[in-house]
């Protein structure tokens, strides 16, 4: 009998209405039905969320890590894009 | 007086379909196809033994002789036990485990519906908190009828002979008698005919779309509900109240 993996599905949370659906981990389902059972089943059960998406892996298409220096580096010389050289007046909370 | 026997002796059928399916779903805990279902398999018996946790403790209080939800599940003898032979059949294979918890599902589900308007308050309130977990526990099984069925051809005969195996023990789920009469006049509980009915309903719709059929043999076993249980119950109970037999008020 051939040993057919079911395929993978990346799992992605929300935890709370207003806040972005957050990647909290992988499983193996066999279709997106079973995939959200299964996430509603092994990332919920504590009550860490209120809505669930999930997509098959194949379909993430990932930046290569060899072009992470290519990709990234470069940014990080470029301090002046962070709105970090501005006053703040007085009076203005929570910055 | 007379309401209390009935409500106690109805309060516990409930419950100890419950606690012994419960216990049943237990077992396939570190046993599950994949580990997923695994997980699946262990919430679902979670689900099911904090309801027994539920009928059982109110079923004490019912009967005012201060026995508790423990007590009660666990000091006492097969013939005591008022499950549905359903519940205390076999896991079998995934598929099995599956086709008695779809029939269990369903039925529970139009119960507990039509428990929410229940002039006995406990029981409403009850029925409300369980109606949740058990439509989630329906739309699991019935989804596992359908991809077993419409899935290969090992995985449909398999799961065509758990229908035929298990078929037989589905009438007791509408189980009636002078108990459940006079609760029904007293509003308490709902009649089980249009719960029946509907069922079949929605078991057959089911089923179809699994390309299953339903067998024709209309031959019916029933005795849980009075107290009569197949061989297995007793095999339940030896696991299930050994601790508490050989250790008595033992508690962790």
């Amino acid at each position: 009998m051939a040993n057919q993996e079911w395929p993978l599905w990346e799992v992605f949370i929300r935890s709370k209405q207003g806040l972005n659906h957050k990647h909290v981990g992988s499983l193996r389902a066999s279709d997106e039905q079973m995939a959200v059972d299964n996430a509603r089943d092994v990332y919920t059960r504590r009550s860490e969320g209120v809505s669930i998406w999930v997509v098959e892996s194949n379909n993430v298409f990932a930046s290569e890590p060899a072009q992470a220096d290519s990709l990234f580096e470069p940014a990080d010389s470029k301090a002046y894009r962070h709105p970090m050289f501005y006053d703040v007046p007085d009076g203005i909370s929570h910055m | 007086m007379e309401k209390n026997t009935n409500l106690f002796e109805y309060v516990l059928r409930m419950g100890d379909d419950s606690l012994i399916l419960g216990h049943r779903v237990s077992e396939w805990c570190g046993h599950g196809p994949i580990l997923e279902e695994d997980i699946a398999l262990t919430n679902i018996s979670l689900d099911l033994i904090g309801q027994a946790t539920n009928l059982l403790e109110y079923a004490g209080e019912i009967e005012g002789k201060g026995r508790d939800g423990d007590a009660i599940a666990f000091l006492r003898c097969d013939r005591e036990y008022k499950n549905l032979l359903l519940v205390e059949q076999t896991n079998g294979d995934f598929g099995k485990t599956m086709m008695r918890q779809f029939f269990f599902d369903a039925f529970r589900r139009l119960l507990f519906e039509r428990l929410l308007k229940s002039s006995d308050i406990q029981l409403a309130a009850i029925a409300d908190k369980s109606l949740k977990e058990t439509k989630y526990h329906l739309k699991h099984s019935s989804e596992w009828m359908i991809r077993l069925g419409d899935g290969t051809d090992e995985s449909h005969s398999r799961i065509q002979d758990s229908l035929d195996s298990l078929w037989k023990y589905t009438n007791e789920l509408f189980f009636m008698d002078e108990v459940d009469f006079s609760l029904i006049k007293e509003g308490i509980i709902p009649s089980m005919d249009g719960i029946q009915e509907e069922w079949l309903v929605y078991v057959t719709s089911i089923l179809e779309e699994a390309t299953l059929s339903i067998p024709t043999n209309n031959w019916k076993q029933e005795g849980g509900r009075i107290g009569k249980h197949t061989e297995h119950l007793g095999f339940i109970l030896a696991e299930l109240q050994y601790m508490q037999r050989a250790y008595p008020n033992m508690k962790w």
